[in-house]
C-alpha cells in the first residue's frame, strides 16, 4: 500500500476520524482519556489507534511514564496538495475564463 | 482553528525520499528554505548559543527571532522560536522548535517537528499550526522533486 492508501483507508472509519476530532480539540492524550470518550473497548481503541499511527496521522511521544497521543496534519496536508488543490484549481480556473467570456461578449 | 484548547505542544512528522544530510541542509541553508519557508531565508552559523533567524522575503524584516539550543548534524537541531512578524506574539515568551531526522533502511527518511514550551505564548501556537503543516508538505515536494510547491 502506497503512503496515500493507507490513510484514505485510515480516515474510511468513523471511530478513527472521531479520535483525529478528539486530537484536533485537545492534542497530546494518553490511551486512557481517549478510551473514556468511546463506547468501545481498549482493545478496540488501540487497534484503530495503530492504524492512524501506520498512516502517519498519529504520532506518538513518550512523557515522563506516559505515552502521549499527537494529531499530525502533514499527511492530510500532503492529500490537500496532491488530490483537492489540482481539481479546485481547474474549476476555479474555468469559473474565471467563463467569467471572462461573458463580460467580453457582453 | 478557535475550538483547539490545548496546544502546548505541537508535533507535525513527514517521510521524505532523502537522506539526512539532504533534508539538514534543506533546513539550514538559506537558498532552501526561501523556497518552501514562505519565502524566507533563515541565518545561523547553527552553534549552540548562536543566533537563529528567519527573514522576511528581501531581508525586510526578521519574522522569528532565537538561539540555537543543540545542534547534531544531520540528525537533531534544538532552537528557541519567537515570532516577530506579529506584535503580540513578538511580546510572549520564547517557545522551542525541535527538528529530528530518522534514516530509514529504504532512502527514505522521517522528518518530525515539534514545536513546545508553548504554555506562555498561546497566539504563537496558534498561529504557527497551519503553517507547520504547509511548511513541511513544501519542504518534502521540494527534495522529493526539485520544484517548489
Amino acid at each position: 500500500m502506497t503512503d496515500d492508501d493507507l490513510v484514505f483507508r485510515a480516515l474510511a472509519d468513523p471511530t478513527r476520524r472521531l479520535l483525529l476530532d478528539r486530537l484536533f480539540e485537545r492534542d497530546g492524550r494518553t490511551l486512557t482519556e481517549l478510551e473514556s470518550q468511546l463506547e468501545m473497548t481498549r482493545f478496540g481503541v488501540m487497534k484503530h489507534l495503530r492504524i492512524l499511527e501506520d498512516a502517519g496521522l498519529v504520532v506518538t511521544r513518550r512523557s515522563g511514564r506516559e505515552k502521549l497521543h499527537f494529531l499530525n496534519p502533514v499527511p492530510i496536508r500532503l492529500i490537500h496538495d496532491r488530490w483537492i488543490d489540482k481539481y479546485t484549481e481547474h474549476r476555479v480556473a474555468a469559473l474565471a475564463d467563463l467569467k471572462h467570456e461573458l463580460e467580453d461578449t457582453a | 482553528m478557535s475550538t483547539i484548547t490545548a496546544l502546548t505542544t505541537q508535533v507535525y512528522s513527514v517521510f521524505i525520499r532523502a537522506t539526512p544530510e539532504q533534508i539538514w541542509d534543506a533546513i539550514t541553508k538559506p537558498e532552501f528554505t526561501s523556497k518552501y519557508f514562505f519565502g524566507s531565508e533563515i541565518e545561523s552559523t547553527f552553534e549552540p548559543g548562536a543566533r537563529y533567524v528567519q527573514w522576511a522575503p528581501e531581508r525586510e524584516r526578521e519574522w522569528v527571532e532565537g538561539e540555537i539550543v543543540e545542534s547534531d548534524p544531520p540528525r537533531r537541531l534544538v532552537h528557541t522560536w519567537l515570532s516577530l512578524w506579529d506584535d503580540d506574539q513578538g511580546r510572549e515568551q520564547p517557545s522551542r522548535v525541535t527538528w529530528e531526522i530518522d534514516a530509514g533502511d529504504d532512502g527514505v527518511s522521517l522528518l518530525t517537528v515539534v514545536h513546545d514550551r508553548l504554555e506562555d505564548a498561546p497566539k504563537t501556537a496558534a498561529s504557527v499550526s497551519g503553517g507547520w503543516m504547509r511548511i513541511l508538505s513544501g519542504l518534502k515536494t521540494l527534495l522529493e522533486t526539485g520544484e517548489p510547491l
